[in-house]
């Protein structure tokens, strides 16, 4: 067995990033992500790595934009209000289809809003945040130990289907600590090949071009259809989710991240007092796993969607049983997070 | 028979965008040669701004990265980082540089990121048709000062040149003009020593270029350069604004 460390979520994350090959990371100041780009301070240099503090959130993602499209795993970390400013980037680098890892540790919002933990950014993550037709990966760990381990697949993915990949936390996640335990250092020369990348021709190829402009509008019209042809090879074969004692439940309780363990210390305390209730935990959010909602609401009788927020993924779920079944919404926002007895209450109350 | 003038090999065979009498073709040329002459070419990797010159990708014959409106310094440090072995430039126009882009391009220059800008000042908005620029000068007509710029309501033009003197990352800054044949061969001039401070690892360039748009000016081609002569390189003088190469004598 390999070695365990105690660590915040926050800087497991960006060891587990180095540990797969990130040399490159571009970042602003921001809480509650200020672990991990501290974290990446002090290591990037020790790993022939580079960690610089971009002037803004808009000028470290279009750095993100640059260092992807000549070739590097690279990622940046940001929370909220962050993420709203790196969104023109977001989109910049879904259009040229450039792979790369953004971390947002959510925050409460809207505004400045607060610092405690929350998920009220949903939807910026799962329906694009910024501007024109793409989707992003998301991944949404809800340990410290499913962090290190969704942090590596997030740069295989993004590499694999060249888009970006988003691991989306919140700050209790970041900020606590656990036991973790880590892979090997991945092998440089084992990285996907990018023949695409701006290296230089060398003189020996055609120039390479990263852009995501296309005057035409029936070149940009096939552009888009392709990249969605890709999404549709996404949501097929990366979608992913866990579930608890579903199979004979008459409520199915829908969260993620770190409110699904307080949602499943719920789901077991009703089972003890008898009440049939499982949960689904989606992993990725975006591909929502809508296929395993839709064939748990042939024999729940209603679901119940936990969130920190005022109701963001319910909307996903509610797509996803499409009528079969009632949706009823749980949920605490602006940096409040319900306790396990509170959630056992809600979920008595559908009995 | 011996070839006396040819298209340089950094520049793709097609016809640019650009209206006549504009002078992006000349400064694309320039940069050409220059990058031919310093044998790079298989090692340069351009960033093109939102504006006129947005498809310069297609015009370049080397690896090119397309940037988000103002953002091509940030674009360019990401890829100096990666290889910082290989050359990078930026080609911005005013807005995109003095406007939208302004951040980008101070921490840039005082990060002294060994990058080199090509620094393209029309004093308008070319691309969305003539609007005022952060270059513009005082009384300039354009379709955003219908009567004329006024310091009252939209203040005064940035002077990009001296003010990134100031900064003490940069290394070398110039302001040059495509007017004349003599000021063609300056501004080539400067711009190989722009690179070449790139390729010394000497850190920030900027070649600041003063350049026409008879389109949006409202003038023809010849008076637009008159226009230039006139009144841009009178609130923009000509010259070295800083040179902080090694043994060289520092910022003005």
């Amino acid at each position: 067995m390999s070695e365990r460390f105690l660590m915040k979520g926050n800087e497991a994350l960006a060891e587990a990033a180095m540990r797969s090959g990130c040399r490159f990371f571009f970042g602003y100041p921001i809480t509650p992500q200020t672990e991990l780009a501290a974290y990446m301070a002090k290591q990037m240099p020790k790993n022939n790595g580079v960690f610089l503090q971009a002037e803004s959130e808009v000028a470290a993602i279009n750095m993100v934009y640059g260092a992807a499209g000549a070739g590097a795993r690279v990622m940046t970390s940001s929370s909220s209000p962050g993420i709203s400013l790196k969104s023109e980037g977001i989109s910049y680098i879904a259009g040229a289809d450039l792979p790369c890892v953004i971390v947002d540790i959510v925050r409460g919002g809207p505004g400045l809003g607060g610092i405690q933990p929350a998920q009220s950014d949903y939807f910026q993550a799962t329906r694009g945040g910024g501007h024109g037709d793409y989707q992003i990966l998301v991944y949404a760990p809800s340990s410290v130990q499913e962090i290190v381990t969704l942090t590596a697949k997030a740069f295989d993915k993004a590499d694999e289907y060249r888009m970006p990949a988003m691991i989306m936390g919140d700050g209790m996640l970041g900020q606590m600590m656990e036991p973790v335990e880590f892979f090997d250092k991945r092998d440089e020369s084992t990285l996907p090949e990018k023949p695409w990348a701006t290296t230089g021709t060398g003189l020996k190829r055609e120039k390479n071009i990263i852009n995501s402009l296309y005057l035409k509008p029936e070149e940009l019209e096939n552009k888009v259809i392709a990249r969605y042809k890709r999404y549709d090879k996404v949501k097929e074969k990366e979608t992913m989710f866990e579930e608890y004692f579903t199979e004979d439940a008459d409520v199915i309780i829908a969260a993620y991240g770190t409110v699904a363990r307080i949602a499943l210390s719920s789901v077991r305390l009703a089972r003890q007092e008898g009440f049939k209730v499982g949960l689904i935990r989606p992993i990725t959010l975006w591909p929502f796993p809508e296929k395993i909602f839709a064939k748990r609401s042939e024999t729940a009788k209603q679901f119940m969607c936990v969130e920190l927020s005022m109701g963001q993924m319910i909307e996903d779920v509610r797509l996803a049983v499409n009528g079969k079944c009632s949706v009823s919404f749980y949920g605490r926002t602006g940096g409040m997070v319900p306790n396990q007895e509170e959630i056992l209450e809600a979920i008595k109350k559908l009995f | 028979m011996k070839t006396v003038f040819e298209k340089p090999h950094s520049l793709s065979d097609v016809s640019t965008t650009y209206c006549p009498g504009c002078t992006h073709g000349i400064i694309h040329r320039l940069v050409a040669e220059v990058i031919d002459e310093l044998g790079v070419e298989g090692k340069t990797i351009g960033v093109a701004p939102v504006g006129c010159s947005v498809t310069a990708y297609d015009f370049f014959n080397f690896d090119v990265q397309q940037a988000a409106h103002g953002r091509a310094p940030a674009v360019a440090t990401g890829i100096k980082r990666v290889h910082p072995d290989n050359i990078v430039f930026t080609y911005q126009g005013d807005g995109d540089l003095a406007a939208i882009g302004t951040a980008e391009t101070v921490h840039a220059a005082a990060r002294s990121e060994n990058i080199t800008v090509i620094f393209v000042n029309n004093a308008i908005y070319g691309m969305t048709g003539g609007q005022m620029a952060p270059t513009s000068l005082v009384g300039q007509v354009t379709q955003t000062t219908p009567y004329g710029r006024k310091v009252e309501n939209q203040g005064y033009p940035i002077r990009i040149s001296e003010m990134l003197s100031q900064v003490e990352g940069a290394a070398y800054i110039e302001r040059v003009s495509v007017d004349s044949i003599k000021n063609i061969s300056n501004a080539k001039k400067a711009i190989k020593k722009a690179f070449e401070c790139q390729i010394n690892k000497e850190g920030f360039s900027l070649i600041e270029v003063l350049s026409t748009c008879p389109t949006n000016w409202g003038l023809e081609p010849e008076e637009a350069l008159s226009w230039l002569r006139d009144n841009l390189m009178e609130h923009y003088p000509l010259g070295v604004y800083c040179d902080n190469r090694k043994e060289k004598g520092g910022c003005l």
